[in-house]
Protein backbone atom coordinates (compact mmCIF):
# COMPACT_ATOMS: atom_id res chain seq x y z
CA UNK A 1 0.00 0.00 0.00
CA UNK A 2 1.47 3.37 -0.83
CA UNK A 3 0.62 6.27 0.92
CA UNK A 4 0.46 10.20 0.34
CA UNK A 5 0.03 12.59 3.74
CA UNK A 6 0.14 16.05 2.32
CA UNK A 7 0.82 18.68 5.25
CA UNK A 8 0.93 21.68 6.12
CA UNK A 9 3.11 24.83 7.48
CA UNK A 10 1.35 26.55 10.60
CA UNK A 11 2.06 28.96 13.16
CA UNK A 12 2.77 26.50 16.26
CA UNK A 13 -0.54 25.71 18.01
CA UNK A 14 1.23 26.91 21.37
CA UNK A 15 2.54 30.44 20.10
CA UNK A 16 -0.59 33.27 20.82
CA UNK A 17 -1.41 34.44 17.07
CA UNK A 18 -1.47 38.28 16.50
CA UNK A 19 -3.49 39.73 13.96
CA UNK A 20 -1.63 42.98 12.09
CA UNK A 21 -2.36 46.04 12.49
CA UNK A 22 -3.77 46.51 9.10
CA UNK A 23 -6.11 44.14 9.09
CA UNK A 24 -4.00 42.08 6.46
CA UNK A 25 -3.89 38.74 8.36
CA UNK A 26 -2.27 37.26 11.29
CA UNK A 27 1.43 37.93 11.73
CA UNK A 28 3.67 35.38 10.97
CA UNK A 29 7.13 36.92 10.58
CA UNK A 30 9.64 35.70 13.39
CA UNK A 31 7.36 33.62 14.71
CA UNK A 32 7.56 29.63 15.31
CA UNK A 33 6.00 27.66 12.46
CA UNK A 34 5.50 23.94 12.88
CA UNK A 35 4.15 20.80 10.99
CA UNK A 36 0.29 21.07 11.65
CA UNK A 37 -0.58 19.07 14.28
CA UNK A 38 -3.35 16.54 12.98
CA UNK A 39 -1.18 16.09 9.83
CA UNK A 40 1.81 14.67 12.54
CA UNK A 41 -0.97 12.20 13.47
CA UNK A 42 -1.56 11.07 9.66
CA UNK A 43 2.10 10.92 9.29
CA UNK A 44 2.54 9.32 12.94
CA UNK A 45 -0.67 6.82 11.51
CA UNK A 46 1.30 5.86 7.64
CA UNK A 47 5.03 5.59 9.35
CA UNK A 48 2.82 2.37 12.02
CA UNK A 49 1.66 1.46 8.63
CA UNK A 50 4.87 1.40 7.18
CA UNK A 51 6.28 -0.13 10.21
CA UNK A 52 3.93 -3.25 10.31
CA UNK A 53 4.79 -3.91 6.73
CA UNK A 54 1.54 -2.42 5.69
CA UNK A 55 2.59 0.14 3.60
CA UNK A 56 5.43 0.03 0.71
CA UNK A 57 5.82 3.88 0.60
CA UNK A 58 5.34 7.01 2.62
CA UNK A 59 5.56 10.25 0.31
CA UNK A 60 4.99 13.59 2.31
CA UNK A 61 3.75 16.75 0.17
CA UNK A 62 3.60 20.50 1.05
CA UNK A 63 1.83 23.20 -0.87
CA UNK A 64 3.65 26.60 0.41
CA UNK A 65 6.47 28.93 -0.19
CA UNK A 66 9.90 28.04 0.33
CA UNK A 67 9.88 27.68 3.86
CA UNK A 68 7.67 25.13 4.04
CA UNK A 69 10.40 22.36 3.25
CA UNK A 70 11.29 22.45 6.71
CA UNK A 71 8.70 20.96 7.36
CA UNK A 72 8.26 18.28 5.09
CA UNK A 73 11.85 18.10 6.30
CA UNK A 74 10.18 17.02 9.44
CA UNK A 75 7.87 14.70 8.13
CA UNK A 76 11.54 13.02 6.38
CA UNK A 77 12.97 12.76 10.25
CA UNK A 78 9.28 11.36 11.39
CA UNK A 79 9.96 8.79 8.67
CA UNK A 80 8.26 9.51 5.40
CA UNK A 81 10.52 8.24 2.41
CA UNK A 82 10.52 11.29 0.21
CA UNK A 83 8.98 14.42 -0.05
CA UNK A 84 7.03 17.32 -2.63
CA UNK A 85 6.86 20.47 -2.55
CA UNK A 86 4.63 22.24 -4.70
CA UNK A 87 5.68 26.17 -4.94
CA UNK A 88 3.06 28.18 -4.20
CA UNK A 89 1.63 31.03 -1.81
CA UNK A 90 1.08 30.74 1.83
CA UNK A 91 -2.90 31.51 1.66
CA UNK A 92 -3.67 29.25 -1.39
CA UNK A 93 -7.64 28.15 -0.48
CA UNK A 94 -8.34 24.37 0.41
CA UNK A 95 -10.21 23.92 -3.22
CA UNK A 96 -6.89 25.06 -4.63
CA UNK A 97 -4.80 22.61 -2.33
CA UNK A 98 -7.37 19.70 -3.17
CA UNK A 99 -7.29 20.39 -6.73
CA UNK A 100 -3.04 19.90 -6.70
CA UNK A 101 -3.53 16.72 -4.81
CA UNK A 102 -5.54 15.58 -7.84
CA UNK A 103 -2.76 16.15 -9.74
CA UNK A 104 -0.26 14.75 -7.34
CA UNK A 105 -2.93 11.78 -7.03
CA UNK A 106 -2.20 10.82 -10.74
CA UNK A 107 1.90 11.09 -10.73
CA UNK A 108 1.87 8.42 -7.28
CA UNK A 109 -1.12 6.47 -7.67
CA UNK A 110 -1.65 6.04 -3.87
CA UNK A 111 -4.23 3.65 -2.43
CA UNK A 112 -4.51 5.90 0.97
CA UNK A 113 -4.02 9.64 1.31
CA UNK A 114 -3.90 10.23 4.95
CA UNK A 115 -4.12 13.57 5.60
CA UNK A 116 -4.97 15.41 9.32
CA UNK A 117 -9.20 16.50 9.44
CA UNK A 118 -7.92 20.05 9.60
CA UNK A 119 -5.45 22.83 9.43
CA UNK A 120 -5.64 24.82 12.62
CA UNK A 121 -4.58 28.04 10.92
CA UNK A 122 -7.61 28.58 8.45
CA UNK A 123 -9.86 25.83 10.36
CA UNK A 124 -11.71 25.22 6.94
CA UNK A 125 -11.76 21.63 7.26
CA UNK A 126 -12.01 20.52 3.73
CA UNK A 127 -9.25 19.45 1.88
CA UNK A 128 -9.95 15.51 2.43
CA UNK A 129 -13.15 15.73 1.55
CA UNK A 130 -13.15 18.05 -1.66
CA UNK A 131 -10.13 15.52 -3.02
CA UNK A 132 -11.96 12.36 -2.40
CA UNK A 133 -15.34 14.08 -4.08
CA UNK A 134 -12.44 14.89 -7.60
CA UNK A 135 -11.41 11.78 -7.15
CA UNK A 136 -14.73 10.06 -6.90
CA UNK A 137 -13.15 7.84 -4.12
CA UNK A 138 -14.78 7.15 -0.53
CA UNK A 139 -13.93 9.24 2.22
CA UNK A 140 -13.48 8.46 5.90
CA UNK A 141 -13.06 11.98 8.18
CA UNK A 142 -12.06 12.80 11.60
CA UNK A 143 -11.25 8.79 12.90
CA UNK A 144 -9.64 7.72 15.65
CA UNK A 145 -9.20 4.24 14.43
CA UNK A 146 -7.64 2.44 11.29
CA UNK A 147 -7.26 -0.87 10.49
CA UNK A 148 -6.11 -2.25 7.20
CA UNK A 149 -7.85 -4.61 5.18
CA UNK A 150 -8.72 -6.65 2.06
CA UNK A 151 -8.53 -3.97 -0.28
CA UNK A 152 -9.58 -1.78 2.08
CA UNK A 153 -9.30 0.49 5.02
CA UNK A 154 -11.72 0.45 8.23
CA UNK A 155 -11.72 3.91 10.23
CA UNK A 156 -13.60 4.46 13.12
CA UNK A 157 -15.11 8.22 12.95
CA UNK A 158 -15.89 10.75 15.54
CA UNK A 159 -19.53 11.90 15.30
CA UNK A 160 -21.68 13.36 17.81
CA UNK A 161 -22.24 11.52 20.78
CA UNK A 162 -20.14 8.67 19.73
CA UNK A 163 -18.66 6.43 16.70
CA UNK A 164 -19.19 5.32 13.97
CA UNK A 165 -17.31 2.56 11.76
CA UNK A 166 -17.21 2.46 8.26
CA UNK A 167 -14.90 0.43 5.38
CA UNK A 168 -13.60 2.05 2.32
CA UNK A 169 -12.49 0.57 -0.28
CA UNK A 170 -8.83 1.52 -1.14
CA UNK A 171 -7.95 4.23 -2.75
CA UNK A 172 -9.46 6.38 -0.13
CA UNK A 173 -9.24 9.36 1.81
CA UNK A 174 -8.46 9.20 5.33
CA UNK A 175 -8.82 12.41 7.70
CA UNK A 176 -7.41 12.10 11.19
CA UNK A 177 -8.67 13.77 14.37
CA UNK A 178 -6.68 13.75 17.47
CA UNK A 179 -7.13 10.98 19.63
CA UNK A 180 -5.94 8.22 16.78
CA UNK A 181 -2.43 8.36 18.12
CA UNK A 182 0.45 10.16 19.96
CA UNK A 183 3.11 11.57 16.96
CA UNK A 184 6.57 10.51 17.81
CA UNK A 185 9.43 12.97 18.17
CA UNK A 186 12.23 12.43 15.75
CA UNK A 187 15.84 11.48 17.34
CA UNK A 188 18.78 13.27 16.28
CA UNK A 189 19.86 10.52 14.14
CA UNK A 190 16.43 10.80 12.07
CA UNK A 191 16.52 14.50 11.38
CA UNK A 192 20.07 13.67 10.14
CA UNK A 193 19.22 11.38 7.91
CA UNK A 194 16.09 13.38 6.96
CA UNK A 195 18.49 15.86 5.35
CA UNK A 196 19.59 13.32 2.55
CA UNK A 197 16.44 12.52 1.58
CA UNK A 198 14.97 14.10 -1.70
CA UNK A 199 12.64 16.61 -1.86
CA UNK A 200 11.30 17.51 -5.13
CA UNK A 201 10.00 20.37 -6.54
CA UNK A 202 6.89 21.52 -8.42
CA UNK A 203 5.05 24.22 -9.16
CA UNK A 204 1.10 24.36 -9.99
CA UNK A 205 2.39 25.51 -13.60
CA UNK A 206 3.83 21.83 -14.39
CA UNK A 207 1.18 20.17 -12.63
CA UNK A 208 -1.46 21.99 -15.11
CA UNK A 209 -2.94 23.24 -11.74
CA UNK A 210 -5.08 26.89 -11.60
CA UNK A 211 -4.46 27.74 -7.80
CA UNK A 212 -7.20 30.87 -8.71
CA UNK A 213 -10.47 30.96 -6.29
CA UNK A 214 -13.58 32.76 -5.94
CA UNK A 215 -12.88 33.59 -2.22
CA UNK A 216 -10.83 36.60 -1.03
CA UNK A 217 -10.24 37.57 2.13
CA UNK A 218 -11.17 41.30 2.89
CA UNK A 219 -9.55 41.51 6.44
CA UNK A 220 -8.60 39.78 9.49
CA UNK A 221 -9.15 41.40 13.01
CA UNK A 222 -9.30 40.34 16.77
CA UNK A 223 -12.44 39.03 18.26
CA UNK A 224 -14.24 41.35 20.84
CA UNK A 225 -12.49 41.00 24.34
CA UNK A 226 -14.20 39.15 26.87
CA UNK A 227 -14.46 41.16 29.89
CA UNK A 228 -13.90 38.87 32.66
CA UNK A 229 -12.32 38.92 35.87
CA UNK A 230 -14.82 39.58 38.90
CA UNK A 231 -14.54 37.10 41.66
CA UNK A 232 -16.63 36.00 44.42
CA UNK A 233 -16.03 35.10 47.70
CA UNK A 234 -18.64 32.01 48.10
CA UNK A 235 -20.80 30.22 46.36
CA UNK A 236 -24.06 31.70 48.43
CA UNK A 237 -22.72 34.92 46.74
CA UNK A 238 -22.17 33.25 43.46
CA UNK A 239 -25.91 31.61 43.37
CA UNK A 240 -27.42 34.92 44.71
CA UNK A 241 -25.45 36.74 41.40
CA UNK A 242 -26.40 34.05 39.25
CA UNK A 243 -30.15 34.54 40.28
CA UNK A 244 -30.27 38.49 40.86
CA UNK A 245 -27.51 39.87 38.59
CA UNK A 246 -27.10 37.03 35.45
CA UNK A 247 -30.35 35.85 36.22
CA UNK A 248 -29.55 32.66 34.70
CA UNK A 249 -30.67 30.25 37.42
CA UNK B 1 -30.86 35.01 -3.47
CA UNK B 2 -32.32 31.07 -3.50
CA UNK B 3 -31.16 29.16 -0.77
CA UNK B 4 -30.75 25.51 -0.41
CA UNK B 5 -30.16 24.34 3.24
CA UNK B 6 -29.39 20.42 4.39
CA UNK B 7 -31.02 19.06 7.05
CA UNK B 8 -29.29 17.87 9.85
CA UNK B 9 -31.82 15.21 12.18
CA UNK B 10 -31.95 12.97 14.22
CA UNK B 11 -34.54 10.33 12.47
CA UNK B 12 -37.79 12.50 13.76
CA UNK B 13 -37.22 16.16 13.71
CA UNK B 14 -34.54 18.82 12.29
CA UNK B 15 -31.78 19.22 14.77
CA UNK B 16 -31.87 22.52 16.32
CA UNK B 17 -28.38 23.58 14.61
CA UNK B 18 -30.51 23.56 11.38
CA UNK B 19 -32.88 25.87 12.80
CA UNK B 20 -30.21 28.05 13.05
CA UNK B 21 -28.82 27.51 10.07
CA UNK B 22 -31.92 28.60 8.66
CA UNK B 23 -32.10 31.79 10.68
CA UNK B 24 -29.09 32.71 9.10
CA UNK B 25 -29.91 31.51 5.38
CA UNK B 26 -32.75 34.34 6.51
CA UNK B 27 -30.14 37.18 6.40
CA UNK B 28 -29.19 35.90 3.45
CA UNK B 29 -32.45 36.10 1.52
CA UNK B 30 -35.24 33.94 0.41
CA UNK B 31 -36.58 32.03 -0.67
CA UNK B 32 -35.18 29.07 1.15
CA UNK B 33 -35.84 25.35 0.56
CA UNK B 34 -34.42 22.61 2.43
CA UNK B 35 -33.33 18.92 1.88
CA UNK B 36 -33.72 16.24 4.70
CA UNK B 37 -32.21 12.84 3.16
CA UNK B 38 -32.49 9.90 5.43
CA UNK B 39 -34.07 6.48 5.32
CA UNK B 40 -37.96 5.96 6.75
CA UNK B 41 -37.20 9.72 7.41
CA UNK B 42 -41.10 10.85 6.46
CA UNK B 43 -41.76 12.28 9.75
CA UNK B 44 -38.82 14.46 9.94
CA UNK B 45 -39.73 15.69 6.49
CA UNK B 46 -43.23 16.83 7.75
CA UNK B 47 -41.65 17.98 10.95
CA UNK B 48 -39.77 20.43 8.58
CA UNK B 49 -42.10 21.80 6.63
CA UNK B 50 -43.90 23.46 9.76
CA UNK B 51 -40.67 25.19 10.21
CA UNK B 52 -41.38 29.15 9.58
CA UNK B 53 -40.05 30.41 6.64
CA UNK B 54 -39.33 27.21 4.68
CA UNK B 55 -40.78 27.64 1.09
CA UNK B 56 -39.97 23.65 0.49
CA UNK B 57 -39.02 20.54 2.01
CA UNK B 58 -37.25 18.22 -0.61
CA UNK B 59 -37.73 14.60 1.16
CA UNK B 60 -35.01 11.93 -0.26
CA UNK B 61 -35.86 8.50 1.14
CA UNK B 62 -33.89 5.48 0.45
CA UNK B 63 -31.80 2.81 2.46
CA UNK B 64 -28.45 3.97 0.86
CA UNK B 65 -29.04 7.28 2.13
CA UNK B 66 -29.88 5.80 6.15
CA UNK B 67 -26.39 6.67 7.54
CA UNK B 68 -25.92 10.02 5.27
CA UNK B 69 -22.76 8.73 4.12
CA UNK B 70 -21.25 11.60 2.51
CA UNK B 71 -20.72 9.57 -1.26
CA UNK B 72 -24.29 9.43 -0.93
CA UNK B 73 -25.72 12.46 -0.11
CA UNK B 74 -23.18 15.00 -1.57
CA UNK B 75 -24.40 14.14 -5.54
CA UNK B 76 -28.01 15.07 -4.35
CA UNK B 77 -26.83 18.73 -2.82
CA UNK B 78 -24.79 18.95 -6.18
CA UNK B 79 -27.67 18.42 -8.65
CA UNK B 80 -30.10 20.58 -6.39
CA UNK B 81 -27.71 22.82 -6.04
CA UNK B 82 -27.50 24.10 -9.46
CA UNK B 83 -30.49 25.62 -8.96
CA UNK B 84 -29.82 28.33 -6.19
CA UNK B 85 -27.19 30.63 -5.65
CA UNK B 86 -26.31 29.40 -2.03
CA UNK B 87 -26.23 25.90 -0.27
CA UNK B 88 -26.20 26.17 3.34
CA UNK B 89 -25.82 23.45 6.36
CA UNK B 90 -25.23 24.21 10.34
CA UNK B 91 -21.67 22.84 10.46
CA UNK B 92 -22.24 19.78 12.23
CA UNK B 93 -19.99 16.67 11.56
CA UNK B 94 -22.84 15.42 8.96
CA UNK B 95 -22.48 18.89 7.21
CA UNK B 96 -18.98 19.32 7.84
CA UNK B 97 -17.97 15.85 5.88
CA UNK B 98 -21.13 16.25 3.02
CA UNK B 99 -20.39 19.94 1.85
CA UNK B 100 -16.92 19.96 0.88
CA UNK B 101 -17.68 17.38 -1.68
CA UNK B 102 -20.73 19.64 -2.89
CA UNK B 103 -18.31 22.48 -3.10
CA UNK B 104 -15.94 20.51 -4.73
CA UNK B 105 -18.01 18.99 -7.45
CA UNK B 106 -19.67 22.92 -8.23
CA UNK B 107 -16.33 23.87 -8.40
CA UNK B 108 -16.42 26.47 -6.01
CA UNK B 109 -14.69 27.67 -2.66
CA UNK B 110 -16.84 26.49 0.51
CA UNK B 111 -16.79 28.87 3.20
CA UNK B 112 -16.72 26.98 6.84
CA UNK B 113 -18.35 28.06 10.10
CA UNK B 114 -19.38 31.53 9.14
CA UNK B 115 -21.00 33.87 12.43
CA UNK B 116 -21.99 36.88 10.75
CA UNK B 117 -23.24 37.60 7.32
CA UNK B 118 -22.48 40.86 6.08
CA UNK B 119 -24.00 40.75 2.89
CA UNK B 120 -25.09 37.93 0.90
CA UNK B 121 -21.76 37.65 -0.56
CA UNK B 122 -19.65 38.67 2.38
CA UNK B 123 -19.21 36.94 5.89
CA UNK B 124 -17.40 36.83 8.95
CA UNK B 125 -15.71 33.62 10.27
CA UNK B 126 -13.30 32.30 13.09
CA UNK B 127 -9.48 31.35 12.60
CA UNK B 128 -6.86 30.45 14.48
CA UNK B 129 -9.55 28.42 16.71
CA UNK B 130 -11.20 32.15 17.14
CA UNK B 131 -8.23 33.97 18.05
CA UNK B 132 -9.23 36.50 14.82
CA UNK B 133 -12.14 36.75 12.82
CA UNK B 134 -12.09 37.16 8.89
CA UNK B 135 -14.14 38.56 6.47
CA UNK B 136 -14.64 37.36 3.13
CA UNK B 137 -16.01 37.35 0.02
CA UNK B 138 -17.59 34.95 -2.82
CA UNK B 139 -17.57 35.71 -6.08
CA UNK B 140 -18.44 31.96 -6.85
CA UNK B 141 -22.07 31.84 -8.22
CA UNK B 142 -23.35 29.19 -5.94
CA UNK B 143 -21.64 29.93 -2.32
CA UNK B 144 -21.35 26.82 -0.19
CA UNK B 145 -21.87 27.42 3.16
CA UNK B 146 -21.34 25.73 6.89
CA UNK B 147 -22.64 27.92 9.63
CA UNK B 148 -22.10 27.84 13.29
CA UNK B 149 -24.94 27.26 14.90
CA UNK B 150 -24.23 29.04 18.03
CA UNK B 151 -24.17 32.25 16.11
CA UNK B 152 -27.62 32.17 15.40
CA UNK B 153 -30.61 32.08 17.02
CA UNK B 154 -32.35 29.21 15.88
CA UNK B 155 -36.01 29.91 14.16
CA UNK B 156 -38.96 28.29 15.60
CA UNK B 157 -39.77 24.85 15.02
CA UNK B 158 -43.25 25.10 13.90
CA UNK B 159 -46.18 27.84 12.78
CA UNK B 160 -44.35 27.42 9.11
CA UNK B 161 -46.81 25.67 6.37
CA UNK B 162 -43.73 24.51 3.95
CA UNK B 163 -44.89 21.77 0.98
CA UNK B 164 -42.95 18.36 1.05
CA UNK B 165 -41.83 17.02 -2.46
CA UNK B 166 -40.50 13.75 -2.99
CA UNK B 167 -37.07 13.66 -4.62
CA UNK B 168 -35.99 11.22 -6.50
CA UNK B 169 -32.98 9.66 -3.70
CA UNK B 170 -30.27 8.47 -6.77
CA UNK B 171 -28.44 5.59 -6.33
CA UNK B 172 -25.92 3.83 -3.88
CA UNK B 173 -22.24 5.13 -5.06
CA UNK B 174 -20.78 1.91 -4.09
CA UNK B 175 -18.16 3.22 -2.04
CA UNK B 176 -18.09 3.84 1.72
CA UNK B 177 -20.21 0.79 3.65
CA UNK B 178 -21.66 1.44 6.95
CA UNK B 179 -20.24 -1.21 9.55
CA UNK B 180 -22.31 0.18 13.10
CA UNK B 181 -21.94 2.83 15.41
CA UNK B 182 -21.33 3.12 19.11
CA UNK B 183 -23.55 5.82 20.53
CA UNK B 184 -22.86 7.18 24.08
CA UNK B 185 -26.55 7.65 25.46
CA UNK B 186 -26.78 10.79 28.10
CA UNK B 187 -29.41 11.46 29.90
CA UNK B 188 -29.29 15.26 29.72
CA UNK B 189 -29.55 18.02 27.38
CA UNK B 190 -27.12 17.50 24.10
CA UNK B 191 -23.99 19.42 24.52
CA UNK B 192 -24.01 21.35 21.77
CA UNK B 193 -27.36 23.00 22.25
CA UNK B 194 -28.06 23.14 26.21
CA UNK B 195 -28.48 25.82 27.68
CA UNK B 196 -26.83 25.57 30.63
CA UNK B 197 -23.14 23.18 30.24
CA UNK B 198 -21.50 22.47 33.08
CA UNK B 199 -17.38 21.04 32.53
CA UNK B 200 -15.14 19.36 33.97
CA UNK B 201 -10.97 19.76 33.94
CA UNK B 202 -8.13 17.72 35.16
CA UNK B 203 -8.85 19.39 38.65
CA UNK B 204 -11.47 17.10 38.94
CA UNK B 205 -9.48 14.07 39.12
CA UNK B 206 -10.78 10.54 38.35
CA UNK B 207 -13.86 9.43 36.34
CA UNK B 208 -15.53 8.84 39.46
CA UNK B 209 -15.65 12.05 40.55
CA UNK B 210 -16.90 13.16 37.16
CA UNK B 211 -20.23 12.03 38.86
CA UNK B 212 -20.21 15.70 40.89
CA UNK B 213 -20.08 17.36 37.82
CA UNK B 214 -23.44 15.29 36.55
CA UNK B 215 -25.25 15.88 39.80
CA UNK B 216 -24.25 19.37 39.32
CA UNK B 217 -25.32 19.71 35.62
CA UNK B 218 -28.37 18.17 36.47
CA UNK B 219 -29.13 20.36 39.20
CA UNK B 220 -29.09 23.29 36.54
CA UNK B 221 -30.93 21.52 34.36
CA UNK B 222 -27.93 21.39 32.08
CA UNK B 223 -25.23 19.01 29.72
CA UNK B 224 -22.10 17.72 31.12
CA UNK B 225 -18.46 18.31 29.53
CA UNK B 226 -14.95 18.28 29.79
CA UNK B 227 -11.93 19.96 29.02
CA UNK B 228 -9.15 17.97 26.57
CA UNK B 229 -7.52 17.37 29.80
CA UNK B 230 -9.81 15.44 31.52
CA UNK B 231 -10.68 13.46 28.02
CA UNK B 232 -7.19 12.76 27.55
CA UNK B 233 -6.91 11.44 31.25
CA UNK B 234 -9.90 9.06 30.87
CA UNK B 235 -12.77 10.40 33.00
CA UNK B 236 -14.86 10.92 30.25
CA UNK B 237 -15.25 10.15 26.25
CA UNK B 238 -14.27 11.98 23.51
CA UNK B 239 -18.37 13.70 22.39
CA UNK B 240 -17.78 15.35 25.91
CA UNK B 241 -15.17 17.73 24.82
CA UNK B 242 -15.67 21.23 24.62
CA UNK B 243 -12.88 23.65 23.06
CA UNK B 244 -11.38 23.91 19.65
CA UNK B 245 -10.49 19.99 18.92
CA UNK B 246 -14.14 19.46 20.58
CA UNK B 247 -17.48 21.06 20.53
CA UNK B 248 -17.72 24.59 20.50
CA UNK B 249 -20.93 25.79 22.99
CA UNK B 250 -22.31 29.23 23.48
CA UNK B 251 -24.86 28.50 26.61
CA UNK B 252 -26.42 30.77 28.37
CA UNK B 253 -24.73 29.81 31.35
CA UNK B 254 -21.11 28.11 31.22
CA UNK B 255 -19.76 26.19 34.73
CA UNK B 256 -16.38 25.65 34.20
CA UNK B 257 -15.24 23.14 37.08
CA UNK B 258 -11.38 22.57 37.96
CA UNK B 259 -10.38 23.71 34.29
CA UNK B 260 -7.26 25.72 34.08
CA UNK B 261 -9.07 27.82 30.51
CA UNK B 262 -6.20 26.35 28.40
CA UNK B 263 -6.36 28.56 24.69
CA UNK B 264 -7.76 25.76 23.07
CA UNK B 265 -10.82 25.23 25.64
CA UNK B 266 -11.34 29.03 25.41
CA UNK B 267 -12.18 28.53 21.85
CA UNK B 268 -14.60 26.45 22.66
CA UNK B 269 -16.56 28.21 25.29
CA UNK B 270 -15.83 31.86 25.40
CA UNK B 271 -19.10 32.87 23.38
CA UNK B 272 -21.08 31.76 26.20
CA UNK B 273 -23.30 34.25 27.68
CA UNK B 274 -22.37 34.08 31.42
CA UNK B 275 -19.00 31.86 32.31
CA UNK B 276 -18.60 30.61 35.89
CA UNK B 277 -14.97 29.26 37.17
CA UNK B 278 -14.17 27.10 39.92
CA UNK B 279 -10.92 26.61 40.57
CA UNK B 280 -8.20 26.52 43.34
CA UNK B 281 -5.32 28.51 41.43
CA UNK B 282 -5.76 31.37 41.79
CA UNK B 283 -3.72 32.04 38.80
CA UNK B 284 -5.74 30.16 36.48
CA UNK B 285 -6.16 31.45 33.28
CA UNK B 286 -9.89 30.74 32.89
CA UNK B 287 -10.69 33.52 35.33
CA UNK B 288 -9.60 35.60 33.20
CA UNK B 289 -12.48 35.01 31.14
CA UNK B 290 -14.68 34.37 33.72
CA UNK B 291 -18.08 36.43 35.06
CA UNK B 292 -17.72 34.93 38.35
CA UNK B 293 -14.72 33.05 39.18
CA UNK B 294 -14.81 31.40 42.37
CA UNK B 295 -11.42 30.53 44.30
CA UNK B 296 -12.22 27.39 45.85
CA UNK B 297 -11.93 23.45 46.49
CA UNK B 298 -13.92 22.36 44.03
CA UNK B 299 -15.03 19.50 45.77
CA UNK B 300 -16.45 21.28 48.79
CA UNK B 301 -17.48 24.27 46.29
CA UNK B 302 -19.71 21.99 43.59
CA UNK B 303 -21.53 19.89 46.41
CA UNK B 304 -22.76 23.32 47.90
CA UNK B 305 -23.81 24.82 44.83
CA UNK B 306 -25.14 21.86 44.04
CA UNK B 307 -27.15 21.90 47.52
CA UNK B 308 -28.21 25.36 46.93
CA UNK B 309 -29.84 24.53 44.16
CA UNK B 310 -32.19 22.13 45.68
CA UNK B 311 -35.22 22.70 46.21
Amino acid sequence: MKIVVPVKRVIDAYVKVRVKSDGSGVDTENVKMALNPFDEIALEAAMRLKESGQASEVVAVTAGPEAAQQQLRTALAMGADRALHIDTPADIQPLAVARLLVAICDREQPDLVLMGKQAIDDDANQVGQMLAALQGWAQGTFISALEPGEGEVLVTREVDSGHERLALPLPAVVTVDLRLNEPRYPKLPDIMKAKKKPIEGLTPEELAVDISTGLSVLKVEEPPARVGGARVNSVAELVEKLQQEAKVI
Amino acid sequence: MSILVYADHDGSTVTPATRSAIACAQVIGEPIDLLVTGHDCGPVADSAAGIPGVNRVFLADAEHLGQQLAENVAPLLENLARDYSCVLAAATPAAKNILPRVAARLGVQQISEIVRVVSPDTFVRPIYAGNALATVQSSDPIKVITVRATAFDAVAADGGNASVEPLDAGQDAGLARYLGSELHASEGPELASARVVVSGGRGVGSADNFSLIEGLAKALGGAVGASRAAVDAGYVPNDFQVGQTGKVVAPELYVAVGISGAIQHLAGMKESKVIVAINKDPEAPIFQVADYGLEADLFTAVDEFRDALAP
